[in-house]
């Protein structure tokens, strides 16, 4: 006879075995593999929790649990990173996906959450990527933008009035949704071409990325730095390739510094002469306000707001 | 009865389940739908293409959230962060009433994003009326439970799904959505006379109707939603309104979606069973006021 189990207890015990991994054929496994229950067989473990019936052992049932918080995760990963599959190959991709999943399992109530420990754990895992570690961190960084860019809030943007009258001295704010990326490879353009296969084969076929497979072959993408954004327009998602002195000054303004010294920050070690920075400072100005990336510092926000 | 303090005296008729393959059909043809559920969690994010669509169905329609990964059976406490995001999403739609599941699917932090079912026993009675009870004030509108599908049962359980459902509401006194195909699924899985479960739910406890299609394998059944609602369910589905009366009522159609034209047929069904009820309940509060 098993002993009584508290429910804490038991919903530990049964979290555990239904987020082990599964064998490389998609079964539950036979024996422990994590050492939790010292390598015993999961018929046994199972049975101290789960009845069986007349069709289906205990180990039976709760295979069909372990099975299902797979596929869930897996598919939610596929949809998440499918330029990072292209970039590393299906099989790879598959191993890389269940390590990560397994090292960072889901610690949010939304599976939105899911990748964004991605980039930090291939960076400590780099064998997972195989020899193209740079464009895996790459397009993880690009794929991870765009989840982020998807929902992120959105402020009221500074109008371009407002934005003419700032002054050398004022600390302005990003909008929340707009992700400043320095990558070593142009990786957007094959991000938002993965994105849109699978976008197309979703609502054609309805399902998810088999058809990858058939297509994959290691991808040609030469290093060569790269300044972009990832935003949010009409509740649309768009790259923007950025200069480098552009990319530095937002990221300076993102980071709470005053105009003047973020541009100094976003000129630091520009050849562009004195006069083609005012006409380029103009323009981006212009061009931020049209887009509507800037807006009030959060603080001032909060004051406002009361 | 179906109208009631658990759906905040709604009658909401039929709806479905707003899935994202279905907004442009919408905002196109604005269908004549009676309202449409949400998936909580799909907005409870700061800003974006969700929010906006929910803001302009909600111009049109009326909608009910209802979650999937609040865990009331959950032995932990809930997240706080969860709880706040979700009273901000039930402030922005004005849901009458919140669904979430008769389940748990979290512990030490980690989710595992499956309705997991609950051993029957008292402990998880009294703990998970608990936790009901704490979401229930802190929202501050109705809330009703949602029994599940379960591939499995436990060694500890102490009583049938019905009783410890009906011991839970009783205790958290909260709604019940009643998911009559969940009822068939587990009824096959666990070999109890499903019409039983019905005939056992406290009627006038029941807030909403869930109906779904599952496919049958082998050995057991899975709750995929991804089928028209097969005749043994549209039975359960017609007691239910016997015993209950019009109940707002939905169809859940979630993997392998069809056209909103097939899902919305599908959903209408419903009315063979609701309209009669609806004119029996007419004719009672006639009588009555003669």
């Amino acid at each position: 006879m098993t002993a009584h189990m508290s429910l804490e207890q038991l919903q530990r015990e049964m979290g555990a075995s239904v987020m082990q991994p599964l064998t490389p054929d998609e079964q539950m496994q036979q024996q422990d593999t994590t050492g939790r229950w010292h390598g015993r067989p999961m018929e046994s473990v199972a049975g101290e929790f789960i009845r069986p019936n007349n069709r289906l052992t205990a180990f039976e049932r709760l295979e069909i649990y372990n099975r299902q918080y797979w596929f869930r995760l897996q598919t939610a990963f596929h949809e998440d990173f499918p330029g990072l599959r292209a970039v590393v190959g299906a099989e790879r991709f598959e191993t890389l996906m269940n390590a990560y999943l397994t090292a960072h399992p889901s610690r949010s109530f939304t599976l939105r959450n899911l990748g964004h420990k991605l980039w930090h754990w291939l960076s400590q895992n780099p064998d997972h990527a195989g020899r193209r570690l740079a464009l895996a961190l790459d397009v993880v960084r690009v794929e991870w933008a765009c989840i982020e860019a998807f929902d992120n809030t959105g402020e009221a943007p500074l109008t371009i009035e407002e934005v003419a009258a700032l002054g050398a001295d004022s600390r302005l704010a990003l909008q929340p949704h707009v992700q400043l990326l320095a990558l070593s490879y142009p990786a957007d353009d094959f991000v938002l071409d993965m994105h849109q296969k699978q976008k197309r084969e979703s609502s054609e076929a309805g399902a998810k990325a088999e058809t990858f497979d058939t297509e994959w072959k290691p991808l040609r993408l030469s290093k060569h730095a790269t300044w972009m954004a990832v935003h949010r327009a009409d509740m649309s998602l768009y790259y923007k390739r950025l200069s480098r002195e552009e990319f530095q000054t937002l990221v300076a303004i993102q980071q709470g510094h005053a105009v003047s010294d973020a541009l100094e920050f976003g000129f630091a070690g520009s050849r562009t002469s004195a006069a083609n920075r005012v006409r380029l400072v103009q323009q981006w100005f212009t061009n931020w306000a049209e887009l509507g990336w800037i807006c009030k510092p959060v603080e001032e926000l909060e004051i406002q707001k009361g | 009865m179906a109208a009631n303090r658990f759906n905040a005296f709604q009658n909401h008729g039929v709806g479905i389940g707003l899935r994202i393959p279905h907004y442009d059909h919408i905002f196109e043809h604005k269908p004549a739908v009676d309202w449409f559920e949400i998936i909580s969690e799909n907005y409870m994010v700061d800003g974006g293409r969700p929010l906006h669509v929910l803001d302009r169905i909600m111009e049109q329609y009326k909608v009910v959230q209802h979650g999937v990964s609040m865990y009331f059976g959950s032995a932990q406490p809930p997240d706080s962060e969860h709880l706040r995001k979700l009273k901000r999403l039930v402030q922005r739609t004005n849901t009458p009433w919140l669904s979430d599941h008769l389940c748990w699917g979290s512990i030490d932090g980690t989710y595992s994003h499956d309705l997991l079912p609950l051993p029957y026993t008292w402990e998880a009675v009294e703990k998970t009326a608990a936790r009901i009870r704490e979401v229930q004030d802190f929202v501050e509108i109705p809330v009703a439970v949602e029994n599940v599908s379960s591939y499995a049962e436990f060694v500890d359980s102490e009583m049938t799904e019905w009783q410890f459902l009906n011991e839970v509401v009783e205790r958290a006194d909260c709604g019940i959505l009643l998911d009559v195909n969940n009822i068939y699924v587990s009824s096959v899985n666990h070999d109890f006379a499903p019409m039983d479960y019905v005939n056992a739910i406290p009627a006038e406890r029941v807030a909403q109707i869930h109906i779904a299609g599952h496919t049958r394998y082998e050995k057991y059944i899975l709750d995929t939603h991804d089928h028209p609602v097969i005749e043994p369910v549209w039975d359960l589905y017609a007691r239910a309104i016997e015993r209950c009366g019009p109940t707002p009522t939905l169809l859940e159609w979630d993997d392998r979606i069809p056209e909103f034209e097939e899902v919305w047929a599908e959903a209408r069904k419903a009315e063979r069973y609701l309209q009669p009820a609806v004119s029996k309940a007419h004719e009672g509060q006639l009588i009555g006021a003669a």
